[in-house]
């Protein structure tokens, strides 16, 4: 195994900083996790083209091998676009950033690459159940519609894989906190602890879900199944898992892109206790997603509701702190006025501009998550196309469009080749945001007017005349995205392949404050009793509830595979 | 730990906000009246005792102006898929699945529920304006989620 090589170079503002370079495996590892998400990604892009069309009545899934119908590309697209990609890019990149972050070999690099292997295994099993149609279940997997076995062991493979990465990450940092006593943990690397452990926590729901219910029931060794119960332990984990797809774009948000645009972490203790903030409150919060469900009590909605206020405190704070933090880079740019500084940014680097339209649409998005967890007036908007159009600016845009931006850097960095064309990634992006806009406007007026999500409705003989117009800007909105994302893909390939060597490349991060300037209490650097907040937020929020659920379970219910 | 001024503000404004929507909720629920489904939901219609069956679909006036419709849910249907109701009625629906997990919203008014197979579910609108309203399957129940619809027609007097 390469060791990582430190070395000390001289940077444009005249600092000097450590440069550490991660071993040569650890870098064709993260190489290794975000190819597999992105490939997955750009079969995700093409079905969801597929999708506009037929809303807007051209309807080519005839023409289309392996697809048999919408709803078996739907399965795929929801299922490859935000289980696969988002878990294989964060699976590389936070790798990535804890190695670097700790500057220190991940203990260990043979077990990182054992979870992706295993990760790997999991997911050619969910591929192949996929594109046989034989789990045309959609990514919520709701019971009683019943998908083959291969594809919730595929699944729960897959979620074991994080489960190593919190282990190898844990093991990286205690063997960091023997080396480096009484140091605070590296920002970089401390986002990706917050990242996991929440994560892992969350990921009970599904755990007992696909492991003690779904899988046997499956497989036959169960009669039936309780689908109330199941479809709670599935929003168990099926809310928080939305922040471990933004935790990881928070990363590059606070402690990456304000090097990036020259400038530097304006608040690191609010930047800490945003994170810490998102342990204990993206948990109990899943019955905003079950505010409809028959079976579970109107206080227990009411207090998910509540908290589900709660968790968009720790964003607003990242609004400010990260917007602060970039206006001091386009200040130091010579950035004049109150908003003149953002002309000065550097808006031509790919990386930047993709993660700030990402940061504009997430805005957006977050005040329509608000309303889709608005309690009684989630009634006019539940289910209906609202809901995608809240989440394509959220994971599909705040997490995607970040992740490509990172990629234009984090890529040629790990393959030591040049980016193919830093031009054509400005202009993807741009395609994305306004591609994103249109589409998700078209989204959302069309659920305002009462057009269920997940339906063909291109064929659906109740399509109403006032969805027309909405319909068609889905459909545009999704020509836009898909060319967006074949440019992505086209810098993407040529950088791996057709690029030039490159030459030293810098991984951009800030700088921790210097003690004395911005002091960190110690609090902000614990995890424990931010994981305690969370067991005693859990018990209290979801603790009857699951109780009752688990003394009522009757698995009656059997299986059907009406696809 | 330090707060910059501005950011206080930033945050005292960000949580006051939550605060006045979560009072206009709380409003919304408590003073309009605007309920979701509970546990008590789980209870079978009042008819459910006499001659009407509740593995059957039908539709039954309880008093003049109020009635009560049991619906089942299969793919890809809803049986019964057609209600006449006269304006101004108010109706309580119960919804049971016969399979998988479906859903029923009916256009224009505040009925929007979740089906579970095992669960009853129940709303209650009472219909102001004459006309068809549209009700349809909203949660994905298979290849032919997309043909599962239905209407109520509230005739004018």
């Amino acid at each position: 195994m390469t060791m990582g090589a430190q070395a000390s170079i001289a940077r444009g503002d005249g600092t000097a900083q450590e440069l550490y370079r991660p071993p040569e495996t650890e870098r064709r590892l993260s190489l290794a996790f975000i190819t597999v998400g992105f490939a997955h990604l750009a079969v995700g892009i093409l079905l969801g083209l597929l999708q506009g069309l037929q809303h807007a009545g051209i309807d080519l899934y005839a023409y289309v091998p392996f697809v048999r119908h919408y709803y078996q590309g739907l399965a795929m697209h929801g299922v490859f676009n935000v289980l696969v990609f988002t878990t294989f890019f964060i699976g590389g990149f936070l790798f990535f950033v804890a190695g670097y972050g700790f500057r220190r070999p991940l203990v260990t690099s043979g077990l990182a690459w054992t979870t992706f292997w295993l990760m790997t295994a999991g997911l050619l099993l969910v591929d192949w159940a996929l594109l046989t149609n034989q789990a045309s279940v959609l990514y919520t997997s709701y019971a009683p519609l019943q998908a083959h076995p291969a594809y919730y062991l595929g699944l729960v493979l897959v979620v074991v894989g994080t489960w190593l990465q919190l282990v190898i990450l844990l093991r990286t940092f205690f063997a960091w906190r023997r080396e480096n006593p009484g140091k605070r943990t590296p920002l970089i690397a401390f986002g990706a602890l917050v990242t996991l452990i929440m994560w892992t926590m969350a990921s009970a729901g599904i755990a007992v879900q696909f492991v003690g219910f779904l899988l046997p029931w499956s497989l036959g060794w169960m009669q039936g199944i309780d689908p109330l119960l199941s479809r709670t332990l599935f929003w168990f984990t099926g809310h928080p898992i939305v922040y471990f797809w933004l935790l990881p774009a928070y990363i590059s948000w606070y402690f990456m892109l304000p090097r990036q645009v020259g400038g530097r972490l304006f608040s690191e203790s609010l930047a800490r206790l945003a994170f810490l903030l998102f342990i204990p409150l993206s948990l109990p919060v899943g019955f905003h997603h079950q505010y409809l469900d028959p079976g579970v009590s109107e206080g227990y909605k009411a207090i998910h509701a509540f908290l589900t206020f709660a968790v968009f405190m720790p964003s607003a704070m990242t609004a400010f702190t990260v917007l602060a933090s970039i206006e001091t880079g386009g200040r130091a740019r010579g950035g004049q006025g109150r908003l003149g500084w953002l002309l000065r940014l550097p808006w031509r680097d790919p990386s930047v501009a993709a993660q700030l339209l990402a940061m504009v649409l997430f805005a957006f998005g977050g005040i329509s998550g608000l309303i889709n967890a608005s309690f009684t007036v989630n009634l006019v908007v539940h289910n209906t196309l609202f809901v995608p159009g809240h989440f394509h600016l959220t994971v599909g845009t705040a997490s995607a469009l970040t992740f490509m931006g990172i990629v234009y850097w984090l890529v040629p960095y790990l393959s030591g080749r040049r980016l193919f064309s830093p031009r054509m990634g400005v202009w993807q992006a741009w395609l994305w945001f306004v591609g994103m806009t249109i589409m998700s406007r078209g989204m959302s007026w069309a659920g305002v007017l009462g057009a269920p999500r997940r339906t063909a409705l291109g064929t659906a003989p109740y399509f109403a005349a006032e969805w027309t117009v909405p319909t068609w800007l889905t459909a545009i909105g999704g020509a836009v995205l898909t060319i967006s994302g074949l440019l992505f893909f086209i810098n993407l390939i040529g950088t791996l392949t057709a690029s030039p060597r490159a030459e030293k490349l810098e991984v951009p991060v800030v700088e921790s404050a210097p003690d004395g300037q911005d002091p960190v209490p110690g609090w902000l650097d614990r995890f424990a009793p931010w994981v305690t907040a969370t067991a005693v937020l859990v018990l209290i929020s979801y603790g009857p509830t699951l109780y009752r659920l688990f003394g009522e379970m009757s698995l009656t219910i059997p299986g059907l595979r009406p696809y | 730990m330090h707060i910059d001024r501005y950011e206080r503000w930033w945050i005292y404004l960000a949580a006051g906000l939550l605060g006045v929507f979560g009072i206009a909720l709380a409003f919304s629920s408590a003073v309009l009246g605007i309920r979701l489904p509970g546990i008590e939901e789980q209870f079978l219609p009042t008819a459910a005792a006499g001659d009407y069956d509740v593995e059957q679909g039908w539709v039954r006036e309880l008093a003049p102006g109020r009635y009560e419709v049991n619906m089942r849910a299969r793919v890809w249907s809803f049986e019964p898929n057609e209600i006449r109701v006269p304006v101004g009625s108010t109706v309580t629906f119960y919804v049971h699945s016969d399979d998988v997990i479906h859903g029923m919203k009916i256009q224009n008014t505040t009925v929007s529920m979740m089906v579970l197979p095992g669960e009853v579910a129940r709303a209650t609108y009472t219909f102001t304006e004459p006309g068809e309203y549209l009700f349809m399957c909203h949660e994905y129940c298979g290849a032919g989620h997309h043909f599962m619809s239905g209407r109520v027609i509230v005739e004018a007097l």
